[in-house]
């Protein structure tokens, strides 16, 4: 298997002198290179707990760190400081510093469901990522990400009619995230569909957009729904312990 | 012709009544003309697609648990059949989490109650996608046999993406040996369009992530995504890349337009739905195939190879 890892210690924590002599010896430049020595003392030693308690996290003590999820990913192909291995440690050991440091890529998840898939302690990584990024939102360390927006957008739709409807959606996201609907790349998009569509379909589509495709007696569904979600946004804010 | 799978329950999912909406009417075409019978699921529900387990997975577990109820309590039918590799993918996880976590029966039974509809209990109904459908109850010999148009000369890169076969566990028939699925190289989709007369094309990406769950909430990594799985399937000599996921499917149309618009990057590789695929072999016109109601236009290309 290749490694993908890259190396843990950062760059500020070496130092290196381009001129130094030590007893009659050059050791200028890489001979001289010297990791600085710290202590940890600023543990959260409920880091595990906390993300534990919240969707996605409850299997992260079953890790044993052989990094088959960070191998395989998709996200860290692209970006190799996006290691779900190390994040499941740092939470581990309640290094909480040092996942702040990666808090703006936590949500970038794309779930592949690559890491689940070959993760021989059914950690199940994929909600591991999620339950992180919820954590450094909760927590306030990071603002709402794009993702937890289109999540909180879509479900939103399915508890008010059981359905969801993708124009909807697309504007629903966009307010949300304050970005203007109008992208060239969604423009050409609707163009190409728009010149090609029979009319029937289009006022079919057009329809859906007013007439909301939905599901029949799903009151009571919304309310048991509803309900629920409050009590588990209940339950994830105790397990951080905040209000 | 075996008589398993002749009859089953349809859930179409909700892009299929909107982006996806040539799928559904191709998956319609050709199980009428291949005298399959889809009954669908009477007010069914989104299965949660892949946005509500980030909030709760057991609520989606529940949404996608409402619509296998509806099934055992309603239809005469053991079987449903998703076309949509997220819904699949849902109602196959709510199934394996039922079955082994007494968490998720308990609250789909809690919501189910309090929703005054039936609850779900494992093993009650079974969940296949589109391709489990196509390939158990008719077969490659089947299609062999009903050509009317072959693909031949056609070369087609299959995607198969992520939900399909991700993560193993939850398709415990996957994997099982001599002519099973399997979750590493998966190859149904292969076969029928080979029998369709098609040419497939080594695609070492058939099981590559599109960025699909991100498409709009990360668009500039889904594009990056989306650009490797076109451009590898043009270096491999495919005109065509066979889907079988709605999300996939407007994934890739969608972003292969953003790659050109945003980064001057033009590609050229087109996507059509397999049943889409198989239905032009069949003989269904491209209309009824509702070809016309993907963005990615293959028309010109099917006309020049004599399909359309
Ligand atoms: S694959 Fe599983 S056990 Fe291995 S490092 Fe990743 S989460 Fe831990
Ligand atoms: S699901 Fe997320 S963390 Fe896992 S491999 Fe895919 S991108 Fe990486």
């Amino acid at each position: 298997m290749p490694i993908h890892e890259k190396s843990l210690i950062r760059p500020e924590d070496l130092t290196e002198h381009e001129q130094l002599e030590i007893d009659g010896v050059d050791v200028s430049g890489h001979w001289s290179t010297f990791i600085e020595t710290r202590v940890v003392s600023d543990y959260n030693e409920r880091m595990e707990e906390e993300i534990a308690a919240l969707p996605g996290g409850e299997y992260i003590h079953r890790c044993f760190q052989c990094s088959s999820c960070t191998n395989v990913c998709t996200v860290n192909d692209l970006n190799p400081d996006f290691n779900p291995r190390y994040w499941i440690y740092l939470a581990r050991m309640g290094f909480e510093k040092e996942l702040l440091r990666d808090k703006d890529l936590l949500w970038q998840c794309v779930s592949c469901h690559k890491c689940t898939h070959v993760c021989p302690r059914d950690v199940a990584p994929e909600g591991v990522m999620k339950a992180m990024a919820t954590w450094a939102e909760l927590k306030g360390h990071t603002e709402v990400k794009p993702a937890a927006a289109f999540d909180a957008e879509f479900t939103e739709q399915i508890v008010a009619t059981g359905k969801i409807e993708e124009g909807r959606i697309i504007r629903g996201f966009f307010k949300r995230t304050g970005q203007p609907l109008n992208q060239p790349w969604l423009r050409e998009m609707s163009l190409r569909l728009a010149r090609r569509l029979p009319i029937l379909m289009g006022l079919k589509m057009a329809l859906a957009a007013v007439f909301r495709p939905r599901t029949r007696d799903w009151d009571k569904s919304r309310a048991a729904i509803t309900e629920y979600i409050a009590e588990r946004e209940d339950a994830n804010r105790r397990a951080l312990n905040l209000d | 012709m075996s008589e398993k799978y002749k009859t089953v329950a349809y859930y179409p999912g909700c892009a299929l009544e909107g982006t996806g909406h040539g799928y559904n009417r191709s998956t319609k075409a050709v199980g009428r003309k291949l005298g399959l019978d889809l009954i669908e699921i009477p007010n069914w529900n989104c299965c949660g697609a892949m946005e509500v387990k980030n909030i709760d997975p057991e609520l989606q577990n529940y949404l996608s648990a409402r619509n296998l109820a509806i099934v055992a309590e309603k239809m005469n039918v053991d079987t449903v059949m998703a076309p949509c590799n997220g819904c699949y993918h849902n109602l196959k996880k709510v199934e394996h989490d039922i079955a082994k976590k007494p968490k998720t029966q308990e609250v789909v039974d809690r919501l189910s109650q309090k929703a005054g509809h039936a609850t779900y209990q494992a093993g009650e109904v079974e969940t296949i996608h589109a391709l489990d459908w196509i390939k158990e109850a008719i077969g490659e010999e089947g299609i062999r046999e009903r050509v009317k148009n072959s693909l031949k000369g056609l070369k087609i890169a299959n995607y198969y993406g992520c939900m399909y076969t991700r993560p193993r566990n939850i398709f415990p028939e996957k994997d099982q040996g001599e002519g099973s699925e399997s979750t590493h190289n998966p190859h149904y989709m292969d076969d029928l369009l080979r029998a369709a007369g098609a040419e497939i094309v080594d695609y070492p990406l058939k099981t590559a992530c599109c960025g699909g769950a991100h498409t709009l909430a990360d668009s500039d990594t889904s594009t990056k995504l989306v650009l490797n799985l076109l451009q590898t399937a043009e270096d491999c000599g495919a005109d065509v890349i066979a889907t079988e996921c709605p999300t996939c499917h407007s994934g890739l149309e969608m972003h292969q337009i953003r790659a050109e618009k945003e980064h001057g990057i033009k590609t050229s590789v087109k996507m059509l739905y397999f049943t889409q695929l198989l239905g032009l072999a069949l003989g269904l016109s491209s209309r009824k195939l509702g070809i016309h109601e993907n963005v990615s236009d293959a028309s010109g290309l099917l006309k020049e190879r004599g399909l359309a």
